[in-house]
């Protein structure tokens, strides 16, 4: 008869593994500040604030790579040109602006925060910043679009 | 089992649970329709999962009223107390969840090791009655001492407008009020991202020191909470207070605990400047 301890038990070896780490959302666990479930006024802002950044770095390398056309010379500017005066890329123009907007007045508000000098303001910043972010929209939508 | 269940069914959830069990190697969601009343809390439709369908359904809760922090999970998403979370606030099918960024030991049981580790090391105890008392049974000199630091400290402190009514001198127990559950670490989306991250109720007790040291030295503290994944690692998501069961507010706390490093100073004039 063997002499049956715990570490014979079938499944021991397994059960001593440390368990995974729960995250949120479906994907990677760095992804999970993008998780929208649960999420308070904080959370979105700072999600948003990261995804206005990553499209403001990504329209940066296109400027960059546009800006280059002008070396092949100037037909193929002029043809550039009349692409991005078409009516759907200044829509989306509009957008990069509210990207812009929305990333510069909300660093602004997380900086005075997070430097302990603004903290209990917080919120009153967030609409502040989302007022003037929709008004400088509204604005350059009607500048850029209404004069086509 | 709930009274409600007993007395005053009205309705049927669908709560989908998060089941692991180590050795299984796979995660998955179990699917149970839970009678409930106007009152039923999501630990009464866990604890009746456990008794009338699946027994093996682990989880952890003790105090059942908000107070000891052993029950806190995910539902729909958001850190919760299980124990005083209404199914009533739901909708009809609920999500159960272990808490997020920390290491599952079975179904809705997650380890709290590394939790209590991210702590300060100099942490001391916080509880005054927990204090050695001298030979008349009263506090001994140092408990007077500490008592006296404290109330000088709260008067200038920055979120002293922020606590809730208490008291004359007994603001100081606002910390107290820190079941140390780990709702704040679930919810906090620079956790997730990074598990090397000290987190909100381990900067806020470290804030706490800087009002009342008790014995600690404050730069030790300040030091400890300018450690790469200490205070400046917060990306200011806000989630921590917001999902804190007892407003220990941990996210105002890191903030002052950043103005103290910064002006070298947590008075609330300081950071004005």
């Amino acid at each position: 008869m063997s002499d049956l301890t715990a570490t014979e038990l079938p499944g021991t070896a397994e059960r001593a593994l440390p368990g995974p780490v729960h995250h949120k959302g479906p994907g990677p666990a760095e992804s999970g500040w993008l998780e929208p479930r649960g999420r308070g006024h904080g959370g979105r802002a700072l999600a948003l604030h990261r995804v206005t950044g990553l499209v403001i770095v990504v329209y940066l390398y296109l400027h960059l790579g546009v800006l280059s056309m002008l070396l092949i010379g100037r037909s193929s500017w002029g043809s550039f040109l009349s692409l991005v005066t078409a009516k759907g890329f200044l829509a989306l123009e509009v957008v990069l602006i509210g990207t812009v907007l929305f990333h510069g007045l909300n660093g602004i508000r997380v900086a005075l925060v997070g430097s302990g000098i603004a903290v209990k303001q917080e919120r009153t910043m967030l609409w502040v910043a989302a007022t003037v972010g929709t008004a400088g929209v509204i604005f350059a939508a009607l500048h850029i679009l209404g004069a086509l | 089992m709930n009274r409600d269940m007993d007395t005053e069914q009205t309705d049927t959830r669908r709560i989908r649970v998060y089941r692991y069990k180590r050795g299984d190697g796979k995660e998955r969601f179990d699917e149970f329709d839970v009678p409930v009343g106007p009152h039923t809390t999501v630990l009464d439709a866990l604890r009746w999962i456990q008794l009338h369908r699946d027994p093996s359904l682990t989880l952890r809760h003790s105090c059942l009223h908000a107070s000891c922090g052993t029950c806190g999970m995910q539902v729909d998403g958001r850190e919760e107390l299980a124990c005083v979370c209404s199914l009533s606030d739901h909708g009809a099918e609920v999500t159960v969840e272990p808490l997020a960024n920390l290491p599952i030991l079975t179904d809705l049981v997650v380890d709290m090791t590394g939790f209590f580790e991210r702590f300060p090391h100099a942490h001391p105890i916080i509880r005054a009655s927990e204090l050695p008392v001298d030979e008349n049974g009263g506090p001994d000199g140092h408990h007077a001492e500490v008592s006296l630091q404290t109330e000088l400290a709260l008067h200038h402190h920055p979120l002293h407008h922020l606590h809730r009514a208490a008291p004359p001198g007994q603001d100081f127990m606002r910390l107290e009020d820190c079941i140390e559950c780990g709702l704040c670490l679930s919810a906090c989306p620079v956790a997730s991202t990074s598990q090397e991250y000290v987190g909100p109720a381990a900067l806020a007790a470290a804030e706490r020191l800087l009002e009342e040291p008790r014995g600690v030295r404050r730069e030790d503290v300040l030091a400890w909470a300018s450690q790469p994944e200490g205070a400046w690692r917060c990306h200011v998501g806000l989630e921590c207070t917001q999902a804190c069961p007892t407003d220990a507010i941990p996210a105002e706390r890191i903030m002052a605990l950043r103005r103290a490093l910064m002006f070298g100073d947590n008075d609330d004039n300081e950071g004005e400047r």
